[in-house]
């Protein structure tokens, strides 16, 4: 059946309602073809999208979804896939979504290292409320609730799932249509949780972290000869503050998901017609 | 000589009490006597006290009462604490050779048997095993015979190797011995064995039973007190039937992970306390407005804020009715005894999947961490019954798509309840959302769909009220003019109080109620009642506001708020004066 599926075959009929020039059309195109590519199809694969406009995500793609609650899809995309672990599992949210308010649930998802998928739609802004600053916004981008900057230093995502234990960092521009791709489905195909920060720039209310700001100042890993194994080149990379990068700047070729770890394997949506066999033993225990 | 015995041991935390106390009530399972125990009593002084009390006869015992007749004191404090339910004979064992204990003064009337615990246990291979010394002590004073001792000390040492298991043994006969030799007396007591098989679990376990037995298969939690004993019961054991627990980073996290594999197709459930209810009361809406089959266990305990973590209440009533922001169909479940807990936590997986809405169970501290007997019988997993609802597979799922072939996750029925695909059907593909959706699933601000989405949730819980059976428990007189009604942990306690007030010439008809939402209609037991009592362990009454609001008539309230649960001779007088008011 794979060998059918098209990227197009993710997308619902659903017209996305995001503002024309957003950045997250790229982010969404990019993130269908990788499942296409790696075999996927909309009938095995689950989506489970945060709140903002990145969170609409869900509607626009065709696949089992969930569109929750602002911050804690990375813990329903664990349970999705722990419970069944055939299924193709990738998060989908913003950086509000995810470094903000689900911080907490993004450090322990990174160590959890669960296998699936987390692509982060990072406009450095909130833009479902209207432009206000978001953990990723410059210290001194001035919105409406810090007019004068947030006067805070943004987080560098990168650097927190690296402390976290991370075993894929990768980061990738909406725009670039191919690479971003490619990148994407390199974090599915890793065997474990696999982590994309997505640039995905908010043409309405960020003007400075634009598409231009981008082209002009990313580079490309892969071109610099940098090698995602190498623990320390991925820490100088990840530290460097003054770098804008497209890539995979971090794998650990030793990873071992969670559930294999666990011997968590099986399909948990099969249950008995009645107790379980050798349900009696858990009552005699008790004697 | 009454037909119950009435035992402590106390100390201070770190003392051993809980594993030594519950060493006791295995020992007298085992030998085929009913048991109750308790741990969740006040401190009248300061925190640091503990004690395990239990209470053992051969008929079945379902409560505590305000008598104790031997009594292992490690402290003094342990003496002082319990003045009130020691009486003339009972008999106080302590080791007069621990400083602390050596001026130690055995009230007027009691008897004080002075045994040299540490010095026996170390003589026995060591000092840790003092209180087993006492064990023995209290199993002589008891004329219970020793080898049902010896069998709780294989239960509880076996799996750390014989020589820890007759160090054990050897230490309990030095501590028989001693009072056998040094003290000349009859104590009265007299604990007959029975040929009767007993289990001795508490709440917790069973809940974590009654999960295993209905299918679940996922659990994720945060570990608090008093729902921990869950978590703990379900890991390494769940796996075993193929199933898992993910300890989350906090309650947020944790009922998300059981919505996602619920969400997969899982029987799947949380269990926490007040707390967690709060920081989970977030997702409690999403779960009901994505129609996600959820068991949201609460464990509840004393309140507000961390209020006393290990003390009993009832007080999470009202959030479990009305938490949460928006009206959030919903089921709430109360089981009113151990057995019940098990029991409920069955049925609250098939209400969870048969109408796709979140059901709270709720047991309160009591129930949770008391243990009691039972015949195995009360737990056949052959009466286990599981009902999954209208799940669709690869071949019926074309009944429930649309003329373009989508399938409907929230299709408009008569029942309210719509078809159910996991994740991996073919052609089954949707999307689920805490947005107001139409029948695909998709965002919809349409004021006509909402309605209909809004309708045909509800309609799922009035489907359940008309189909399921939410009937009471009923003890004492049918036709008495008195009704009392309670919740949760306090039927024990009530039903031994009936026998009380009856010897005391007061009749009552007792409903124990099960079910917080829906709700049985009382509006006719209320007609054949002059007075009606509502006994609960809150102080504002929430359950006897709910009472009041479906039959529209006053009841009187006997309330308890002080941590410590309803005992039977306690709570047979409170309604005789709330009676007699
Ligand atoms: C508990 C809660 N608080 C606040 C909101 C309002 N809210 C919706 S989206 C959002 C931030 C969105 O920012 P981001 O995650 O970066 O997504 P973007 O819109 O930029 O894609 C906020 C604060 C909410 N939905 N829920
Ligand atoms: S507001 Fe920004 S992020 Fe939201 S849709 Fe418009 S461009 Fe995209
Ligand atoms: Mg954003």
């Amino acid at each position: 059946m794979s060998s059918e599926i098209r990227f197009t075959d993710f997308k619902s009929d659903k017209q996305p309602t995001w503002c024309p020039g957003c950045g997250d059309f790229g982010t969404m195109n990019g993130m269908m073809k990788a499942l296409a590519n790696t075999g996927n199809d909309p009938d095995n694969t689950f989506v489970v999208a945060g709140i903002g406009c990145s969170g609409k995500i869900g509607t626009y793609m065709h696949s089992y979804a969930l569109h929750g609650v602002h911050g804690r899809a990375l813990p329903v995309g664990a349970g999705v896939k722990l419970a069944n672990p055939d299924l193709e599992v990738m998060v989908a949210g913003g950086d509000g979504d995810g470094y903000s308010i689900g911080a907490g649930h993004f450090v322990h998802a990174v160590r959890r290292n669960v296998d699936m998928t987390y692509v982060v739609m990072d406009n450095r802004i909130y833009g479902l409320t209207k432009g206000q600053a978001s953990p990723t916004s410059r210290e001194d981008f001035e919105t409406s609730t810090t007019p004068d900057g947030p006067q805070q230093p943004p987080v560098n995502p990168m650097a927190l799932a690296l402390a976290s234990g991370a075993t894929f960092i990768a980061q990738s521009f909406s725009t670039d249509a191919q690479r971003h791709a490619e990148i994407v489905q390199k974090a599915i195909e890793h065997d474990g949780f696999g982590f994309v920060n997505v640039f995905s720039p908010c043409v309405t209310f960020n003007d400075v972290d634009t598409y231009d700001y981008f082209r002009d100042s990313l580079v490309d890993l892969a071109e610099e000869g940098h090698d995602p194994t190498d623990y320390d080149a991925a820490k100088d990379a990840i530290l460097d503050a003054d770098k804008e990068f497209q890539g995979v700047v971090w794998q650990n070729e030793e990873s071992v998901p969670y559930g294999e770890k666990h011997g968590v394997t099986e399909n948990m949506s099969d249950v008995d017609e009645g107790a379980p066999e050798g349900a009696m033993d858990l009552v005699r225990e008790f004697y | 000589m009454p037909a119950d015995f009435n035992w402590a041991i106390g100390g201070e935390a770190g003392d051993g009490i809980d594993s030594t106390g519950k060493i006791f009530a295995q020992a007298l399972s085992r030998a085929g006597r009913h048991v109750f125990t308790s741990k969740d009593f006040a401190s009248r002084i300061r925190g640091g006290y503990t004690a395990y009390k239990v209470r053992t006869a051969v008929d079945p015992v379902q409560s505590v009462v305000d008598r104790l007749d031997v009594l292992i004191a490690l402290t003094p404090r342990t003496i002082e604490e319990n003045l009130d339910e020691l009486h003339e004979g009972s008999v106080i064992i302590y080791d007069g050779e621990r400083t602390t204990m050596e001026d130690v003064e055995i009230p007027e009337g009691m008897i004080g048997l002075e045994v040299p615990l540490k010095r026996l246990a170390e003589e026995a291979g060591g000092a840790i095993m003092r209180n087993v010394v006492a064990l023995g002590a209290a199993c002589e004073v008891a004329e219970f015979p020793i080898e049902n001792l010896d069998s709780a000390l294989e239960k509880r040492f076996g799996s750390k190797g014989q020589q820890l298991v007759d160090n054990n043994k050897e230490a309990a006969r030095k501590g028989q011995d001693y009072v056998g030799d040094e003290y000349d007396h009859d104590f009265d007591y007299d604990l007959e064995t029975t040929d009767e098989d007993y289990v001795l679990l508490n709440g917790d376990e069973a809940i974590g039973m009654g999960a295993i037995a209905a299918g679940c298969k996922f659990y994720a939690g945060y570990p608090i007190t008093p729902a921990t004993d869950v978590m703990e019961y379900l890991t390494g054991r769940i796996q075993n039937f193929g199933g898992h627990v993910v300890q989350a980073e906090d309650e947020l996290s944790a009922i998300n992970l059981a919505l996602g594999a619920a969400r997969a197709g899982a029987r799947s459930m949380t269990a926490t306390s007040g707390p967690g209810i709060d920081l989970m009361t977030e997702t409690f809406g999403l779960v009901a407005t994505s129609e996600t089959p959820l068991v949201i266990c609460d464990v509840m305990r004393s309140g507000p804020s961390t209020g006393m973590p290990t003390k009993q209440e009832q007080g999470d009533l009202d959030m479990l009715l009305y938490g949460g922001h928006g009206e959030i169909p919903r089921f709430v479940l109360a089981p009113t005894t151990i057995s019940e807990c098990f029991w409920k936590t069955v049925e609250a997986f098939n209400l969870a999947e048969k109408y796709q809405t979140p059901v709270y169970l709720t047991a309160d501290l009591s129930l949770a961490v008391t243990e009691q007997t039972f015949s195995p019988e009360e737990f056949d997993m052959d009466e286990v019954e599981i009902d999954r609802g209208k799940v669709v597979d690869d071949d019926t799922i074309s009944e429930w798509q649309n003329e373009k072939g989508q399938f409907q996750p929230h299709a408009l029925t008569d029942d309210g309840v719509s078809p159910r695909a996991f994740p991996g059907t073919g052609e089954g593909a949707h999307m689920s959302t805490g947005l107001e959706h139409d029948e695909l699933g998709r965002r919809t601000e349409d004021t006509e769909m909402r309605i209909e989405q809004v309708d045909k949730r509800n309609r799922k819980v009035e489907t359940a009220r008309n189909e399921e059976d939410w009937s009471p428990r009923e003890f004492g007189d049918p036709d008495s003019d008195n009704l009392v009604i309670s919740w949760g942990s306090n039927e024990g306690a009530m039903v031994e109080a009936i026998d009380l007030l009856e010897e005391d010439g007061v009749d009552v008809r007792f409903l124990s109620i099960p079910y917080m939402f829906p709700r049985f209609d009382l509006n006719e037991a209320f007609e054949n009642a002059d007075e009606v009592v509502v006994v609960e362990c809150n102080a504002t009454g929430q359950f006897a506001d709910v009472v009041e609001h479906d039959t529209l008539t006053r009841v009187k309230r006997v309330n308890k708020y002080n941590g410590v649960r309803f005992k039977a001779d306690e709570l047979a007088e409170d309604i005789k004066q709330t009676l007699e008011a």
